[in-house]
């Protein structure tokens, strides 16, 4: 008899961990999925792809339906967990609904903040997490039509270059000085903000939102330095709050997020945590690959083979808006630091490397990522670089030429 | 009418090179350029050409010519300005200067690249009509201690050989000669022979060079030693029955003195080896060979003639050839190659201070023979100023009007700073010139005319063998440019002289200088063209190459001299010499311990006006390299690619060090092509002492004594910009030449700011892309236009060993992104390994696939070629790819 295994949350992280669980402990558990959106579950990456029109919502789903069912998962999605019977070890769905488990998984992921100002319940105001958020932007957006999207990371960045796609005029405002602070330095971001421009998006940096403005419908955003940015839609993309409601009203151990150990165990060993919502060490990650580590992780934990997860160096490996971009690691630099850099402005390329006693401690690399992977790997490992040093910039192939 | 008018032939010429005289077809294709051919019916090269040649038509760009006459102003600019102005201008200036000093106050310094006939008028304007024999050229610095050693046992300049000899020698014997790399065709010539019929080649020279890799035995000897080795070897003919007995009492004077004076230097075969250095085994088998073989050559070059003793070295040598017979028969004989176009033409018409015209002296008899032929007025009386002494004259005032034609003493001469500073003081320095700048015409030249160039001369040239070789025009004179003989003439005529210089073309002149070799000679001078002084115009264009003496129209028969005696000499009789005891000029000390060397390399030539132009040649040796034994180097802390500071008591230079176990040690080389217009500081010729040898006039140039160290350098790089690269400040920069582009290779003792270097170079619309790694200091950066590109700058670690991949890509009109990423990795695009170094610039083979090539099995030269192409052109670096090919193989236990 297979042990029930219910995993709260249908996101990227739910199907790899389900995914690695086919492969190293076929049958063990049966396994029950719980997800509140009416979807099978999708890439979540590709949400801007949708809104750009270059891809059809079907295109973002992980993998059909049929692969559920080859998985032997019993998809439960469109219907709310709403909480965790842990004395009775089990799952309390919206509908009252009760779902047995022996091991329990949170894959809850994170939502949307919307930011504390005034105005930001007016109808025109969305977020940028999941289809509905990307049909009622499509629905808002065209030529014609006026948008500002807050938050220049690469949520708000995709979110305005679909906008911009479609026609609409789009403003982008962010409060700090340069766009994805925590993924570019200050070159990169000023090399991102330049091809934004190309597109037709005006980008406002240091740009403190004061207020959404509109009398029944948002007509425009207000910035605390008076300006008024007319708007027919407003896109609020400032970041994400791990959801650790379910976790936190049953008791467990929470800070931002679930806290977990390294075996991705919550205070309760039936219950274990991975993706968006967990904190490890301190860190609630808010990208996919430590959301898939955790699960392959996790899986090996769940088939009783001990394996711990001690973290992701991490690492952004992703397109902006078409450009690719790549950063891990201490990629400022600073005092100590080798600092090595080729750019070729032209070409829209720059990389940035930061190295520390011998090793590869940062990389950059805007425009062109192919190396991203390996320079990833050195910094992982840590290992000496040896006689890579001297071609290291210009990427692997000719630094192991070299 | 839509017919097109056909392409005209190609016309056969002479190449401007080295002594070796090669023909030449040179032709203008449908597209503008230049095609450039060995002349199957040359019997100088039979179609062959060396890399140098075969450059040629890279070398006919007017960038940087002169083409128009030019004069200082009162403020000191120059200016264009009229023929008539400009040769009013040196008229006057001569009339001044012989009005204040007398006619020994002007002087002219020629050129071995000026044809015969130009030649023929400045020697005549001098030397008959202005009344001096102030005329010298830039031979003296090549072979006068040729000249000198001939005229003193022959009693005329006499190359006794042909280059047939060379095919039917059996032993080859070169001294003080790379002919690999200076004479490259005839070299191949000899290794022709070498391997089809199994000559012997000696080497006898201070460095093992890539003459020596091709070498059956290799005498690398102690520097000015040479005539000790031909004295040891008179002193073994005499003692083994070696000599000729019966054709020294018929045909010669002067050996008891000779082998007497012989036996005080080299006494025996011991002392021979002890006093040159030599494995006395190596002294043995030279000797038994040379005694062995009826059929020796032996070859000599600057290597004999540059020195303080080189009329002595000359005559040791003619001293063996006489004691022996083995002169003017096939197969045997001395033989001096000599190192320009036209050395032998100016030899000819008495382009010397030493020699008056037509191979006569300044004999009583000779003087009036040649004013009664000329109708001279004012003949001079006496030998002039040789070269060195010329230029002291400059400096200390008693020569106040120079005239410079085609040639750079400022950069060639010995003590070439001193040499500069003297001419700045001229109250008149005229320079007939190709070059817009060089270091010459900015030593404070008056007058700057434009002379014609090579493609567009016509005239006639005389080789090592004494033929005579057409150089036909195939090109228009550009701009202003004339012919050197049309504005001698002209000044001339401005002089008064007029009626005596009113030729119409240079068919003429050559029927008066022919008319003059002929006039009263009757058998009593060797030179002689009496069958060539009625040539029309149309023979004369037609005129087939022809090896002098031509004593009767369509003779072709005596092609050597002295065979059964008949030397020109009062008596008739060779004089063999007795020598003074072989002794350097300046030895080294304490102070300056190491002797520089000097020469050429084998992709330049000269001062690189020429060759410098050509991206093909530049890439053997880009920059100039101070050679040096690896137990020197490593004595004062040098390195492969490090620079060092050179210090002689006359100048200083700062090269690259490169490591070469071929220099004996205690002896560094370095190359002379390099100017203030093409180096920052390689003015070699700065560094050289000017002691001279006291027959000949001729500087020793190979041995100066020098002191090296190292220069601390902050960083090494590079710039390639697709116009005129101009270096900043501070670098110890080489000019490359570059396809597409001009470079410069630097290193630099205060990190330039390249950043700003670069942005300068992009010019307002360019964009930059760079690589900047400050830990290692490393910047390197690339200026486009677009997608081509247009400037580069490479600073720090490995600039150097990129800067061919890098400096190829200027030759494409566009770049492509996987290129332009792949160029500031400096490595190439199409990930193919780097080429490395050029070895094969006919088919642009480098180091890399040659090694490859020698990895994968190929055991020789041949089979490097089947491999590479390397080497199957014009074979120059098949001595390199030998050297290579035995630095890989195995050392026979």
């Amino acid at each position: 008899m297979s042990e029930p295994l219910v995993v709260i949350g249908n996101g990227m992280a739910a199907a790899r961990l389900v995914e690695e669980l086919g492969r190293v402990a076929l049958g063990r558990y049966s396994i029950l999925v719980v997800g509140a959106e009416p979807h099978l579950a999708y890439n979540r990456v590709l949400l801007s792809s949708v809104l750009a029109g270059e891809m059809a919502r079907e295109e973002t789903e992980l993998k059909p339906l049929t692969w559920w069912e080859r998985q032997g998962v019993t998809l439960v999605y469109g219907r709310r967990a709403v909480a965790v019977d842990r004395d009775n070890r089990q799952v309390v769905l919206e509908d009252g609904a009760r779902l047995p488990y022996a091991q329990l998984v949170l894959a809850t992921g994170s939502d949307p903040i919307r930011l504390p100002k005034p105005g930001m319940d007016l109808p025109g105001v969305v977020t940028f997490r999941d289809h509905a958020d990307v049909d009622a932007m499509l629905a808002a957006a065209g030529p014609a039509r006026r948008a500002v999207v807050i938050g220049g990371g690469l949520l708000g960045i995709e979110a305005a270059s679909g906008l911009a796609a479609s026609g609409t005029r789009v403003t982008l405002v962010h409060l700090m000085d340069r766009l994805m602070e925590r993924q570019l330095d200050a070159e990169a971001a000023a090399l991102l903000k330049a091809a934004l421009a190309a597109r037709g998006i005006t980008v406002e940096l240091g740009a403190d939102t004061a207020a959404v403005e509109g009398d029944g419908h948002v007509t425009g955003l207000r910035l605390s330095d008076g300006r008024l940015l007319p708007a027919d839609l407003v896109v609020c993309a400032v970041g994400i709050r791990p959801n650790a409601t379910l976790a936190r009203e049953a008791g467990l151990a929470t800070g931002r997020g679930v806290l977990v150990d390294d075996r991705l165990a919550t205070s309760d060993p039936a219950i274990h945590a991975i993706g968006e919502c967990a904190e490890h060490r301190g860190i609630c990650y808010g990208l996919v690959e430590p959301a898939l580590q955790q699960a392959a992780a996790l899986a090996r934990n769940l088939s009783g083979r001990p394996a711990t997860y001690e973290g992701t160096v991490l690492a952004t490996n992703l397109k902006v808006s078409g450009i690719p971009v790549f950063s891990a690691g201490d990629f400022e630099g600073g005092p100590g630091a080798e600092t090595v850099i080729w750019r070729d402005p032209a070409l829209g390329t720059y990389r940035k490397l930061v190295l520390r006693g011998g090793a590869l401690a940062g990389a950059l690399l805007y425009g062109e990522t192919g190396d991203g992977p390996w320079y990833l790997d050195l910094i992982r490992s840590g290992r000496p670089l040896g006689a890579l040093r001297d071609g290291l910039i210009f990427g692997r192939a000719l630094a192991e030429a070299a | 009418m839509t017919a097109q008018s056909p392409l005209p032939r190609p016309v056969a010429t002479a190449c401007p090179y080295c002594g070796v005289g090669c023909g030449v077809l040179a032709g203008v294709d449908a597209g503008g350029g230049v095609t450039i051919a060995g002349d199957p019916a040359h019997p100088a090269n039979r179609g062959r050409l060396c890399v140098k040649g075969s450059a040629l038509g890279e070398t006919l760009d007017l960038e940087g010519r002169l083409l128009h006459p030019m004069m200082r102003t009162r403020s000191g600019s120059m200016e264009r300005v009229s023929w008539d102005t400009a040769l009013d201008g040196v008229a006057e200036g001569f009339q001044h200067a012989i009005r204040e000093g007398g006619p020994d106050a002007t002087a002219l310094y020629l050129s071995g690249q000026l044809l015969t006939e130009d030649y023929y008028v400045a020697n005549k304007l001098m030397k008959g009509f202005v009344g001096t024999a102030n005329v010298d050229t830039n031979s003296r610095l090549c072979m006068a201690s040729s000249v000198a050693g001939h005229r003193r046992a022959f009693g005329s300049d006499t190359v006794p050989g042909t280059y047939e000899d060379l095919d039917e020698a059996d032993l080859l014997v070169l001294v003080g000669s790379n002919a690999a790399w200076c004479h490259p065709i005839l070299w191949q010539r000899m290794v022709a022979n070498q391997q089809a019929r199994g000559a012997r080649i000696v080497v006898v020279d201070p460095r093992r060079t890539a003459t020596a890799a091709e070498a059956d035995l290799v005498l690398q000897i102690r520097p000015g030693t040479d005539a000790v080795l031909f004295a040891g070897l008179l002193v073994n003919l005499a003692d083994t029955g070696g000599l000729d007995e019966a054709w020294l009492a018929a045909h010669t004077t002067g050996f008891d003195e000779a082998l007497v004076r012989a036996r005080e230097i080299a006494p025996t075969l011991a002392a021979t080896a002890a006093a040159t250095g030599l494995p006395a085994d190596d002294v043995a088998r030279l000797f038994a060979w040379f005694a062995a073989t009826g059929r020796a050559v032996t070859l000599y070059s600057q290597g004999v003639n540059q020195s303080a003793q080189g009329t002595d070295k000359v005559s040791a040598i003619l001293n063996v050839h006489l004691a022996t017979g083995r002169i003017g028969r096939p197969g045997m004989g001395p033989f001096s190659l000599t190192g320009q176009p036209n050395a032998m033409g100016g030899r000819e018409v008495g382009g010397l201070a030493n020699m008056l015209a037509a191979h006569m002296g300044f004999t009583a008899s000779d003087i009036d023979r040649v004013r009664r032929f000329w109708g001279a007025p004012r003949m001079a009386e006496r030998e002039g100023l040789k070269a060195v002494q010329m230029f002291d004259a400059v400096a200390r005032g008693a020569i106040r009007a120079l005239w410079v034609m085609g040639t750079n003493p400022a950069a060639s001469m010995p003590r070439a700073d001193h040499v500069r500073r003297a001419m700045a003081g001229l109250d008149l320095l005229v320079v007939s010139e190709n070059m817009l700048s060089n270091d010459t015409v900015n030593a404070g030249a008056h007058i700057l005319l434009p002379a014609a160039a090579w493609g567009e001369k016509d005239g006639t040239v005389t080789n090592s063998e004494r033929r005579i070789t057409r150089q036909r025009p195939f090109l228009a004179l550009p701009g202003e440019a004339r012919p050197d003989w049309w504005i001698i003439a002209g000044v001339a005529r401005r002089l008064g002289f007029g009626e005596a210089f009113s030729w119409t073309g240079p068919a003429a002149v050559f029927r008066e200088h022919a008319a003059l070799s002929a006039f009263e000679n009757r058998g009593t001078r060797d030179f002689d063209l009496s069958g060539l002084a009625g040539l029309s115009d149309a023979d004369y264009e037609a005129l087939q190459p022809v090896q002098w003496p031509v004593r009767r129209p369509g003779d072709r028969t005596e092609t050597r001299f002295f065979a059964a005696g008949g030397f020109f000499t009062a008596d008739r009789r060779a004089r063999l010499v007795a020598i003074a005891s072989p002794v350097l000029a300046e030895s080294p000390d304490a102070r300056r311990p190491l002797l520089l060397n000097t020469g050429r390399l084998r992709d330049q030539w000269h001062t690189m006006t020429r060759t410098g132009k050509a991206p093909t040649l530049g890439r053997h040796s880009p920059e100039p390299l101070l050679a040096l034994h690896p137990s020197d180097a490593a004595h004062l802390g040098l390195c492969e690619g490090d620079v060092a500071r050179l210090d002689t008591a006359h100048g200083a230079a700062r090269l690259r060090v490169t490591l070469d176990p071929g220099q004996a040690r205690g002896e560094v080389f370095a190359p002379i092509h390099w100017t203030g217009e093409t180096a920052a500081a390689a003015r070699i010729g700065a560094l050289v002492q000017a002691a001279t040898d006291p027959f000949s006039g001729q500087p020793e140039m190979k041995a100066t004594p020098v002191s090296v160290s190292r220069v601390e350098v902050a960083t090494d790089g590079f710039l390639v910009a697709r116009g005129a690269a101009e270096a900043p400040e501070g670098l110890i920069w080489t000019k490359v030449a570059v396809a597409g582009g001009a470079g410069l290779l630097f290193a630099a003792t205060e990190p330039p700011d390249a950043p700003a270097l670069i942005r300068r170079l992009a010019g307002e619309d360019g964009t930059i892309a760079e690589v900047c790694d400050p830990a290692r200091g490393l910047y390197r950066a690339a200026a486009y236009r677009g997608e081509a590109l247009e400037a580069v700058v490479f600073i720090g670690p490995g600039a150097r060993a990129a800067w061919s991949a890098v400096e190829g890509l200027f030759a494409r009109p566009t770049l492509d992104p996987a290129t332009r990423r792949a160029l500031l990795s400096g490595r190439p695009a199409d990930g193919l390994p780097d080429p490395g170094p050029t070895l094969c610039a006919c088919f642009s083979v480098g180091l890399t696939a040659v090694a490859a090539a020698i990895a994968a099995g190929a055991g020789d030269v041949d089979a490097v070629g089947r491999a590479t192409k390397a080497g199957t052109n014009c074979g120059s670096c098949r001595s390199e790819i030998r050297k290579i090919l035995q630095a890989r193989s195995p050392v026979p236990a």
